[in-house]
């Protein structure tokens, strides 16, 4: 038999039965016409490109990799996978210095730490912006997050880490780049429960940036790097601890399924261990093995957005679960919907535009419910909202957090000797 | 995760279940690895057009009498499938989804290809007609998007002009569309949707149709419009003294993929949990063959536990069933399946002759309660295309076997209850 060997993919678009479906449910393809959409880009383009490289076509680059394509998939074909695959494999586009800024969460996040009262105003100032529009074509429009004048992982030594070891129990943390370097109350508030509940905490020995940015920046050898450290270190800490836990729900799908897929690093030693914080405290309160008491003068409406990746890990049934726990939260869960900043993508000028279409029914959704608070799990969904909506987002783990009665739950699981 | 009842499949079977059980306080949960085949629905059900041998159904309750007994709609009796034909329009009422056609006689519906096929009820983007005609006097104007392939006119004039009526035909050039346009693939029934959704958009098409309008007494539209809120449709009908009518399209189906979020929606504001993009992966059953839990590839180590266990998971395409070589199995819990043994009458070589591998499917007893190595399985049950003993595509009967055998299981586990 004549087996064309090149037909052969790494990614399953042989599953692919033309259905359509995941064109349907494309956030891009509605609001930017140059997108082919996720069924040409993906399966259909793929078998072509196997055939030769030279059909590959930049537009794949419009892709937001929010995976809803993947999600909707009656066939389960990994469509998101395929796309992101072939740019890594074969775009010819060189990250410019804009992109390795973007992508360099680590390095630009250390220095900017040390450096906050400066970095801040400054980046904020419309001078500096019109310069970053202008030289690095990141988007004016768009507000950055500000930085931290103490990191996570330095408040974390000096203040958590002694008090750790105490509990029998022991969880690792895998704090992400914006907890580390943008808002470490998240990682805070995370220590303040998994203690209240009975577990100490360890963070991931030297812990990388997941390399989301890297990936869809085009930078996979870095991003390699990264994976392959935080594999071996998770590895190693899941020697000791139940479970590596995150507060991102980004980090923890690039972690569990972009590392194999994109990346090719081998995580199947960890991968059923690194979970999301939430699926974690969910489980352990299901299984009876946890109690949360919440404060009785706590009250706050809030609107819950599922981010894209937490959809494709399927786990926002989680935080709905917990957020609903609390009995002064008056909870509203939003549409399924993207919010259009895609990580780095929506700060680059030539997304801006799209970006902000995309999420323009998110925005208008969350302007009629106008609740005290919009919840979600991930820090460039917070950035997007909180700039195009002007409502306070939060993270469901520091909702929780800050309705919890510590001293209570701490009591309860005590006396029920869990 | 505890639950009363989990349902495998968020397709119309699993939903309508989901939606009965919920309504009556049962906690349900829907696990749905992807969209359903509701996503390419004609807008119309059928619930039996033909009987085996070929013999055209009028009355649906009536040819039921001729079925064999292992026929769904057998297991199902004629009393009970009378109270649920009855009971289908107000249901889906109920749900925010308005049906049309006569429950206990089959109508005629306009195919894509302008063929009148027999139809049992119908969204009422669509229309219904008693028999396989229209006017020879009518003079009708066909609309297309400028564009848009998924829409044959031509074919729907031929069909048309075959009763005599008087077709004519125009494509409406749209500046905000020619945008869509500029990429073809994606030019398509939903994307066109989400354009017609903008009030300005649809005020344009209006008047550039009314400007074409010559006296002709009805307007046919493709169905691409109002995939959020069949608000729309209306707001369409009310702009034009003329008759206005929409015609299937080719899929995606956009009345479809509104019915589809229409019945999510409702499940989930009665309490209802749906789990999208997860795939139940594996079952516990006890020694004396009963579900004890399910797990999901999502879920990991946290499973789903529930007093009834529903198989909704729908046939070959979104593999309820799986077919190798030498035999079809059942994947999630390695049901037996009713199929003949020799591959060669699997199928016929001629397409459009009846395939028998439709009408394979998961063995059931008369409850539904599935069967797994010759011994049913006392909290599981079966409905939709997942089971076996009738052929959809040749009967004309998928929506409905969809929605009935729904039905009956919800009551089934409904008495247990009562019985406890």
């Amino acid at each position: 038999m004549n087996v064309q060997t090149n037909n052969v993919s790494e990614n399953n678009f042989e599953q692919c039965i033309k259905c359509t479906i995941c064109t349907v449910y494309c956030p891009v393809v509605p609001v930017n016409p140059l997108y082919p959409g996720p069924k040409q880009a993906g399966p259909d383009g793929e078998r072509l490109r196997l055939k030769k490289g030279v059909f590959f076509d930049e537009a794949l680059k419009y892709c937001l990799n929010c995976k809803r394509c993947e999600v909707v998939c009656p066939s389960g074909v990994r469509v998101g996978d395929i796309i992101q695959s072939a740019r890594l494999k074969y775009s010819k586009h060189k990250p410019s210095i804009r992109d390795m800024i973007l992508a360099s969460t680590d390095l630009v996040g250390s220095t900017a730490t040390k450096m906050a009262p400066i970095v801040n105003p400054v980046v904020s100032s419309k001078p500096a912006k019109a310069l970053m529009d202008g030289i690095l074509k990141i988007d004016h429009r768009r507000t950055f997050p500000a930085y931290a004048s103490e990191t996570f992982e330095h408040w974390f030594r000096k203040k958590a880490a002694p008090l750790q070891s105490a509990f029998a129990k022991q969880v690792g943390y895998f704090h992400g780049c914006y907890v580390n370097y943008n808002y470490p109350k998240l990682g805070q508030d995370f220590v303040k429960i998994m203690n209240a509940v009975g577990y100490g905490v360890s963070l991931v020995d030297k812990e990388k940036c997941c390399g989301v940015a890297l990936i869809s920046n085009g930078m996979k050898k870095t991003a390699k790097k990264h994976a392959a450290h935080n594999t071996a270190a998770i590895a190693g800490l899941l020697g000791r601890c139940e479970a590596v836990l995150s507060t991102s729900s980004t980090c923890t799908l690039t972690i569990r399924d972009e590392y194999p897929h994109l990346l090719g690093t081998d995580n199947s030693a960890i991968r059923d261990g690194v979970l999301l914080a939430v699926k974690f405290l969910y489980s352990l309160v299901d299984r009876g093995e946890i109690r949360l008491v919440f404060r009785k003068d706590f009250s706050m409406t809030a609107a819950y957005h599922a981010p894209c990746h937490l959809e494709k890990l399927g786990w926002s049934i989680f935080s709905i679960g917990l957020l609903k726990m609390i009995p002064g939260l008056k909870l509203t869960v939003l549409d399924s919907n993207c919010c259009g900043i895609a990580g780095t993508y929506g700060f680059k000028k030539e997304n801006y535009e799209v970006s902000q279409s995309i999420g323009q029914p998110l925005f208008e959704q969350i302007r009629s419910l106008s609740p005290d608070v919009v919840a979600t799990d991930c820090e460039t969904c917070k950035w997007q909202i909180e700039m195009s909506t002007g409502f306070k987002v939060m993270n469901p783990v520091s909702i929780l957090a800050e309705a919890l009665d510590v001293e209570a739950t701490v009591e309860e699981n005590k006396k029920a000797g869990r | 995760m505890r639950f009363d009842t989990v349902i495998i499949g968020g397709g119309l079977s699993g939903l309508v279940c989901g939606i009965k059980l919920q309504k009556v306080g049962k906690k349900c949960c829907i696990v749905s690895a992807g969209q359903s085949a509701l996503h390419f629905s004609s807008g119309a059900f059928d619930i039996l057009d033909r009987l085996p041998d070929g013999t055209s159904v009028r009355h649906p309750l009536e040819g039921m009498r001729h079925l064999p007994s292992t026929h769904p709609y057998s297991r199902i009796g004629q009393d009970r499938m009378k109270e649920y034909v009855s009971a289908t329009t107000g249901f889906f009422a109920d749900c925010g989804v308005p049906l049309c056609g006569n429950p206990l006689v089959n109508s005629y519906r306009l195919s894509p290809t302008g063929d009148f096929c027999p139809a049992w009820l119908s969204l009422s983007d669509f229309f219904l007609i008693d028999e396989p005609a229209v006017d020879p006097g009518a003079r009708i104007l066909i609309v297309n998007i400028f564009g848009y392939l998924d829409f044959n006119p031509a074919f729907i004039a031929a069909g048309l002009e075959k009763s005599g009526a008087t077709c004519r035909i125009i494509a409406v050039k749209l500046d905000e569309m020619e945008r869509l346009r500029s990429n073809p693939s994606e030019m398509r029934a939903t994307n066109i949707a989400k354009v017609l959704d903008k009030d300005y958009v649809r005020s344009e098409l209006v008047s550039a149709v009314s400007k074409e309008l010559k006296g002709e007494s009805a307007i046919i539209f493709p169905a691409v419009f109002g995939l959020e809120s069949d608000s729309v449709i209306s707001e369409i009908r009310n702009s034009f003294d003329t008759k206005v009518h929409f015609a299937t399209t080719m899929p995606p189906s956009v009345p479809g993929i509104r019915t589809q979020r229409k019945l999510r929606k409702h499940f989930e504001s009665i309490g209802g949990t749906y789990l999208l993009g997860d795939t139940v992966d594996r079952a516990e059953l006890s020694d004396d063959n009963t579900v004890l839990s399910v797990g999901t590839v999502n879920f990991g180590d946290l499973k789903l536990t529930a007093d009834d266990y529903v198989l909704a998971t729908g046939s070959f395409f979104s593999k309820g069933l799986c077919a190798s070589p030498e035999k079809i199995t059942e994947p999630v819990f390695g049901l037996d399946v009713d199929y003949v043994a020799d591959r060669k009458n699997w199928y016929d070589t001629d397409l459009f002759a009846t395939q028998n591998y439709i009408s394979f499917g998961v063995s059931v007893t008369d409850d539904f309660q599935a069967v797994k190595d010759g011994r049913p399985i006392r909290n599981l049950h079966a409905i939709g295309s997942v089971l076996g003993g009738y052929n959809a595509l040749q009967e004309g009967s998928g929506a409905g076997t969809a929605i009935m055998t729904a039905f009956r299981v919800a009551d089934i586990i409904i008495e247990k209850e009562e019985k406890r």
